[in-house]
């Protein structure tokens, strides 16, 4: 396969714009706060909005704490029981999957959308073969039942896909290695063709080569299938590899989104700045790394105005008193700061 | 605590350690993991090795032996006392009195800053329990350096932290109570097992900059255990790479990054997230993960996965970790004398077009 990053970096699907053809999933205006037991509410997601194109990826990136996982469990209707969806839309192919009740909403997942958990591949249960497990998926998902040599051939398919020999099919979960153990997960997120993939830290606790491999496989079924795909992801490095676009979400906030190459060319929120000022790179000049001071804040109390503002270099008075909306300053390129003209147009060299 | 710069502060000769699989309670093992299998490699004073590799690999077992958490099972590591300074044999250690002070010489900070304190104890403890082992001043004097050391480390102002409990710390602040624990004995020499990869990568940069800060002032010398080659480059000097026991290539850092000799070291470099989009990916030509080493044959370790074996690796012993000019050491037989490559097409690893 031949190296795409160049030429899906391009194009006109950006972030909050709107597209030719209708996304397959429209994100609008999500709030989401987990009510805690002594009373208080923690803003954990708040007025996220984004668009996923009908065969593209879209990264969520941000530190522990800063929503992205919150935001996968919500459109999954996966959140803890503690979680209280407060507003927004979640527009799956047409559909408000938040409208949907317990019961429609357990159809869907699977069928419509599937999501690769972090740490995804401990969850194998060790009594039972790997085929059988993805074959209890598709009973209870495909109507009508696979019949057993339907099942398997679908099985073996989903192997070749994902770059697992097929004669693992009858394998128990302690036969697979890691990685293995990665693919087989994600050959079971597509055993029911969903039209979305949310993929949570993917290949986080993978090695390297392993990583690399997995990441491949995925833009390759993305690709090869028109499959649209979320993931999520602390590693900025990961993100930079296999999306197409990209939402920087900090204190629950998506603080700036558009396409991964635009981004990354000209980040124009401080903290997106900072972030990518901060990332050591195997490539390039050796540059004093900038460390971004202080720590994320508590949103059980959320500062006032830009929750970036304590830690931003470029606040200033309106920053802390009133909250920046998301505005777009170019093509699909939407940032949430008063403040970004300050930002420089190269990654902050410290001395 | 002088370091003279120069001087070989650390020497690591022929380093094996040895895991026996248990066959059950009364039978004597027969298989064994070769977990380090010949390590070699020294450290000058106020620098800085990293050692990188896959999860398996033997970096953390050699880290532990280096700081006596293992025993090695054979081979001498040198280590230079701050005191007498004579090159210290780190194996030879048996009294309670010899390890008392060869822990005011050498520490080591974990990658787990959640799991590597007792939730129980307060940071002052925690952090002046060196000084208390090992009967250094009265109360009043540990807390006014335990106040010393974390100011150094940065959680400023220090009074506020010193009765405060783990769990009261982000992971951040955690990872710098356990740097200031590694420091209170002024060691020459740290060995730092991933100490950053647990965090967030705003808080990983701050603690990177605290270390490279405290090697500067303070001399320490560091072994640097990570699977990250983007953070080594940050932290190390030079640069060892391991596979299944052994080191295969070790140079300067930024020759191991522009240069790298060794298919593992290429593999292993190739498949290295970058954070630019626009980056081109060379290809990554070995296949599947690490084993682990039970009863390795004699061969080059790398050969299952290396696509360039040719009969001479099938049939040589594993190859030593030969200079090939430039401090670049490379353990593989199609690699020349002077870091010429002598084996198959060079072509499978050139840039995607």
């Amino acid at each position: 396969m031949t190296d795409s990053r160049m030429d899906t970096a391009e194009g006109d699907f950006g972030g909050v714009t709107s597209t030719a053809e209708r996304p397959i999933l429209e994100v609008k205006n999500l709030v989401m706060n987990y009510e805690l037991k002594g009373g208080g509410m923690v803003s954990a997601v708040e007025g996220v909005s984004f668009n996923v194109p009908k065969g593209k990826s879209l990264g969520l990136v941000g530190e522990s704490g800063c929503g992205k996982t919150s935001v996968a469990l919500t459109l999954m209707q996966l959140a803890a029981d503690n979680a209280r969806v407060l507003g927004g839309e979640v527009v799956l192919d047409g559909d408000d999957l938040l409208k949907l009740d317990r019961e429609q909403m357990r159809r869907r997942r699977w069928t419509d959308v599937s999501m690769v958990f972090q740490g995804a591949m401990n969850s194998w249960n060790p009594v039972y073969t790997v085929g059988e497990q993805i074959r209890e998926t598709m009973d209870i998902h495909w109507s009508p039942k696979p019949t057993t040599a339907q099942a398997r051939a679908k099985i073996v398919e989903l192997f070749n896909l994902v770059g697992i020999n097929p004669e693992m099919i009858d394998r128990y979960p302690h036969e697979f290695s890691g990685g293995m153990k990665q693919r087989a997960v994600i050959a079971m997120a597509l055993a029911c063709d969903p039209k979305l993939i949310i993929a949570d830290e993917p290949t986080t606790a993978l090695d390297v080569i392993v990583q690399e491999q997995i990441l491949q496989e995925l833009k390759k079924i993305q690709h090869g299938l028109g499959m649209s795909i979320i993931y999520i992801s602390h590693d900025i490095a990961v993100i930079a590899e296999i999306t197409d676009l990209l939402g920087v979400m900090y204190a629950g906030k998506i603080v700036e989104i558009g396409s991964t190459a635009e981004v990354f060319a000209r980040p124009r929120h401080p903290y997106t700045w900072l972030i990518l000022s901060s990332t050591p790179s195997i490539t390039g000049p050796r540059r004093a790394l900038a460390p971004l001071v202080g720590e994320p804040p508590n949103l059980l109390d959320p500062p006032t105005g830009c929750r970036f503002h304590p830690r931003c270099p470029f606040a200033t008075q309106i920053c802390v008193q009133e909250e920046p909306t998301l505005m777009e300053i170019s093509d699909g390129h939407s940032i949430a700061c008063w403040n970004h003209e300050q930002v420089p147009l190269t990654l902050k060299v410290d001395a | 605590m002088t370091s003279r710069n120069g001087e070989v502060r650390v020497k690591v000769q022929d380093l094996h350690k040895l895991f026996p699989i248990s066959r059950g309670l009364f039978r004597a093992p027969t298989d064994f993991v070769h977990a380090v299998d010949g390590v070699d490699f020294e450290i000058k004073a106020g620098r800085s090795l990293g050692l990188v590799g896959e999860s398996g690999c033997g970096k953390t077992t050699t880290g532990r032996m280096l700081v006596k958490l293992d025993d090695a099972t054979e081979g001498t590591i040198l280590i230079r006392d701050s005191e007498s300074g004579e090159m210290l044999d780190v194996t030879e250690i048996r009294s309670k009195t010899e390890q008392r002070d060869f822990r005011r010489n050498v520490q080591m900070i974990f990658q787990d800053p959640y799991e590597s304190m007792n939730p129980r104890r307060t940071i002052f403890d925690t952090v002046s329990e060196p000084l208390a082992v090992q009967n250094i001043g009265t109360t009043e004097e540990r807390e006014a350096r335990v106040v010393d050391l974390l100011r150094l480390v940065g959680l400023t102002p220090p009074e506020p932290f010193l009765f405060r409990y783990p769990h009261e710390l982000s992971g951040g602040q955690r990872q710098r109570v356990a740097i200031a624990r590694a420091l209170v004995m002024e060691p020459t020499f740290v060995v730092a097992d991933e100490p950053t990869s647990m965090l967030d990568v705003s808080i990983r940069i701050s603690i990177m900059r605290l270390m490279l800060e405290l090697a500067e002032k303070l001399g320490v010398t560091y072994l640097y255990i990570t699977h990250d080659l983007a953070v080594a480059r940050y932290m190390c000097d030079r640069i060892a790479v391991m596979y299944l026991g052994k080191i295969v290539e070790i140079a300067p850092t930024e020759e191991l990054l522009t240069n790298p000799m060794h298919p593992y070291t290429r593999a292993l470099l190739s498949a290295v997230p970058v954070p630019d989009p626009t980056y081109q990916r060379p290809v990554v030509e070995i296949e599947g993960g690490v084993a682990r080493a039970i009863n390795p044959a004699p061969e080059c370790r790398f050969i299952a996965r290396c696509p360039f074996a040719t009969d001479t690796c099938r049939t040589e012993p594993h190859p030593g970790l030969d200079d090939r000019g430039n401090e670049h050491h490379v353990a593989c037989h199609m690699v020349g004398p002077d870091g010429s490559w002598n084996g198959a097409e060079r072509a499978v690893l050139s840039l995607r077009s």
